[in-house]
């Protein structure tokens, strides 16, 4: 049987185990276009993510604009958007569509594509000491789809028609009928085709994270072994796999709603006075199926960066972290609990209240994870020898923001008050928090993190530490003052408010918002000057410039394609061996053996020496 | 020992693109789930068009099951390095494969002589979901008969064999997995209808 598998595999798997032997020269194309390596993979993420998040931020500090200064005319953005800005004002569903765009882009694009597809691609190979991922063809391929459905939303903002416009949930009937607004014509046909094909993308790269996890660890690498970065990645991906589909049959049926004359989300419906002819259809089975996907997909966006996180801080605190097996659990938790919670959204769609509150009580209990995670990350902080890298202050802000924007969640998980909240600022201020502001700290933690393995060069601390600071008081800034917006009432997706009595007294409180995230905005360029220029001129690092225990730090500065030029690492030990007492250093990598270690193991480690 | 390159870590027992195709089958389950509980949700609401179900669908069944039968004899052939019924198998498969598609056309013929239309003011999302189904089946069929054609390839210039079975395993696997996809469809649509 032996000398069948061994045949097998080599079949299958030729070319790839080859590689990394004989360096046989490349050309540009191979190398840095059509990459099958993880890491130049995870770099081509990473690009696309910055581009897609200065779109993004964009487009946010433009309806801003809007929403802080109401009066004010915006002649000097004509040149730039012609009709849209028609004297200086901005068009209603212009409004929409920047608010609908901004929302699709930073959920799906930056903070899905970009940071798992940055980091899991970077680290899943690196940390388990593997040569690359199970299938770097299909790897490829996850990024060109995600590159092509990147190309198609793009194009879908230069429409004459202009892009989707019916927020980034997409709900029908507005989304499905193009004579209710002009985003629902080609700009919606165009979010749709790009989302499908994004689609496709996340699960061409979920199946290879998956497998790679369950399949390609080095000896040694237990399951209970590896990095909580690793669990983090390995949970999103499953995560992924299980809900996406389920989004792209909610967008497959939309699909045919609007340009197959089927009536899925469609019923009696009246346009400008015209009967329409679809009828039979449900507008709240799409909230199901939407919201089935929605809510997986907000930890999708949030799991990797409790792994970056918890990783980040047990370096810098020089702790072990603490409940190790606890953050595991928790994630499971959270990971399962993510499933059935998802008509939390919909407490005021009209569901059967009894529903309504069986999902608050699932809803509920996903703060018992959460507040397990928190408290762990702060007992690993808790009187830790703390090493103040910009990652390390990222992290920390990661865990304060994670905790105001997670106990809204309680707050808005109570289906008698999120009547009352529902569609206010208070929401926008939650899901900001908790995962616009704390998914975007994890995600700069992980890049200054591991900048010198991707690199080879170390980034500015001081700019960095400026650019901590600026995005962090703006991050309160803006979204503190919402939640008192929202409990007065103030609604979202409003493109103006100043005909409202209620909400007029709000207009300096709005300014001072849009003032703080057009700060924000700017700052974020200290960061891209710092990442570009420390590309090429930043100090250079060494091969484990935080000290720190994990198999990507053992790799050479520049990891070649196979990662390790000798053979394998082995694992011996978890990764958090920080500060061990009697230890002669005060970290200890995964790859040293307890044999050389024999000052600082434990009673029941002696056994392995 | 320790530096032994044979722990080089691809060499694992589990067969890495096997697993990625179970993955790929999880997603297809889940979105299979979607629509069927979408269709259940929906029916649930009322105002649901009740109709026959083409009575082609039945002999379709029996069609795709042979089917799987075929394939099952092909690979089980190869193990026995029985190249001739190897072909042979793998071409009823095939043969078997566009015969079932065939006759879901002629079945959505059938339906659309009864008045039950996809799309179109007349249309019930009832009758709508038939189609989906069935469609969305068909079309990840199309993706098996693609794979089963490779398989055929590879097999005319005896490249499958006992000691080279992953393509032909892999194959199986996805074709049998389709098989019992339709039979779940199909238990789930005369049970409501
Ligand atoms: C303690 C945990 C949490 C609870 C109990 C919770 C609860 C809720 C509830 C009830 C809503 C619906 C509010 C409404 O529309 O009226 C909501 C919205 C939202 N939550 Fe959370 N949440 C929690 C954590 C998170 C996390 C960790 C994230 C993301 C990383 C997140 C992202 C969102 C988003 C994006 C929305 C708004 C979606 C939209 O309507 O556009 N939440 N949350
Ligand atoms: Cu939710």
């Amino acid at each position: 049987m032996s000398s069948t598998d061994i045949s097998l595999h080599n079949d299958v798997h030729s070319g790839h185990d080859e590689h990394h032997d004989d360096h046989h020269d490349q050309s540009f194309i191979e190398k840095y276009i059509f990459s099958q390596d993880h890491k130049v993979i995870a770099k081509q993420f990473l690009f696309a993510g910055i581009f897609w998040a200065i779109i993004g931020g964009t487009l946010s500090s433009l309806f801003r604009m809007q929403l802080g200064f109401p009066e004010a005319t915006f002649t000097f953005l004509e040149p730039l958007l012609g009709k849209w800005v028609e004297g200086g004002k901005l068009d209603p569903n212009f409004y929409l569509a920047l608010v609908t765009m901004h929302g699709t882009i930073m959920v799906f694009f930056v903070l899905t594509a970009g940071l798992s597809g940055t980091f899991s691609n970077f680290l899943i190979p690196l940390q388990l000491g593997a040569r690359d991922m199970a299938s770097g063809f299909m790897n490829m391929l996850s990024f060109w789809f995600f590159f092509i459905a990147s190309i198609i939303m793009f194009y879908s903002l230069f429409l004459e028609t202009g892009p989707a416009a019916g927020g980034w949930t997409v709900y029908p009937p507005l989304s499905a009928l193009p004579q209710a607004i002009p985003g629902s014509g080609a700009g919606m046909t165009l979010w749709l085709v790009s989302m499908a094909i994004f689609i496709v993308s996340q699960l061409l790269g979920g199946v290879n994270y998956i497998t790679t996890v369950i399949n390609l660890r080095t000896r040694g690498m237990s399951m209970a072994k590896m990095p909580l970065t690793i669990w983090a990645f390995f949970l999103t991906a499953v995560l992924g796999l299980l809900a996406f589909p389920v989004l792209f049959s909610a967008a497959l049926l939309l699909i045919f709603d609007r340009s197959f004359g089927t009536s899925f989300f469609l019923s009696d419906i009246y346009v400008a006075g015209e009967a329409l002819t679809h009828t039979g259809g449900s507008p709240i089975l799409f909230q199901h199926l939407f919201w089935f996907l929605g809510h997986p997909e907000v930890y999708i966006v949030i799991l990797p960066t409790f792994g970056i996180v918890s990783e980040v801080i047990s370096t810098c605190a020089r702790k072990p972290i603490f409940g190790y097996r606890a953050m595991i659990g928790s994630m499971l938790g959270i990971a399962l609990l993510s499933f059935v919670v998802w008509a939390h959204h919909m407490f005021v769609s009209g569901m059967n209240p009894f529903l309504g509150s069986v999902f608050m009580f699932l809803t509920l209990i996903i703060a018992v994870p959460s507040a397990v995670k928190v408290f762990n990350w702060i007992a690993t902080i808790w009187r830790g020898n703390i090493n103040f890298t910009p990652a390390m202050l990222y992290s920390i802000a990661f865990v304060s923001l994670f905790i105001s924007g997670g106990v809204t969640g309680i707050i808005l998980g109570n289906s008698a008050l999120d009547i009352q909240l529902h569609d206010t600022y208070f929401v926008v201020a939650h899901f900001h928090l908790v995962m616009g502001s704390a998914a975007f700290f994890g995600m700069f933690a992980g890049v200054y993190h591991w900048f010198p393995k991707m690199f080879g060069r170390m980034m500015d601390e001081k700019l960095g530490y400026v650019h901590f600071w600026i995005t962090f008081i703006c991050a309160y800034l803006i979204f503190m003052p919402m939640h008192y917006m929202g409990i007065a009432g103030f609604p979202r997706r409003y493109y103006t408010w100043t005909g409202f009595d209620t909400f007029s007294t709000f207009l300096d409180m709005n300014s001072f918002i849009t003032i703080a995230a057009i700060v924000v905005f700017v700052g974020q360029f200290i960061f891209l000057f710092n990442f570009f220029y420390s590309i090429f001129r930043g100090r250079r690092a060494t091969e484990n410039p935080w000290k720190s225990n994990t198999l990507e730090w053992t790799t050479p500065v520049n990891p070649g394609h196979g990662n390790w030029p000798g053979p394998l690492p082995v694992v011996y030990r978890w990764p958090y061996d920080y500060s061990k007492p009697g230890a002669q250093e005060d970290f200890i990598p995964q790859n040293v053996p307890f044999s050389q270690t024999a000052s600082s193991n434990l009673p029941h480690e002696r056994d392995f020496e | 020992m320790v530096d032994n390159i044979n722990f080089e870590s691809s060499q694992r027992r589990v067969n890495p693109l096997k697993f990625m195709l179970w993955l790929l089958i999880v997603s297809i389950v889940m979105m299979f789930a979607a629509f069927t509980s979408a269709y259940i949700v929906r029916r649930e609401e009322g105002n649901w068009l009740e109709f026959d179900l083409p009575s082609v669908l039945i002999i379709n069944t029996v069609v795709l099951l042979l089917s799987s039968i075929f394939l099952h004899w092909a690979y089980v052939s190869a193990k026995r390095d029985n190249v001739g019924s190897v072909k042979v198998g793998l071409c009823l498969t095939i043969a078997a494969g566009v015969a079932f598609l065939i006759g879901q056309w002629i079945g959505w013929g059938e339906l659309v002589d009864n008045q039950v239309f996809f799309g179109g003011h007349t249309a019930n999302p009832s009758g709508s979901f038939l189609y989906v189904l069935t469609g969305v089946h068909a079309f990840h069929l199309i993706t098996g008969l693609i794979f089963l054609i490779i398989v055929v390839i590879s097999a005319f210039k005896y490249k499958v064999h006992s000691r080279n079975l992953v393509r032909i395993e892999l194959c199986a696997i996805y074709w049998h997995f389709l098989g019992a996809l339709w039979i779940y469809l199909y238990l789930f649509l005369t049970l409501n209808h």
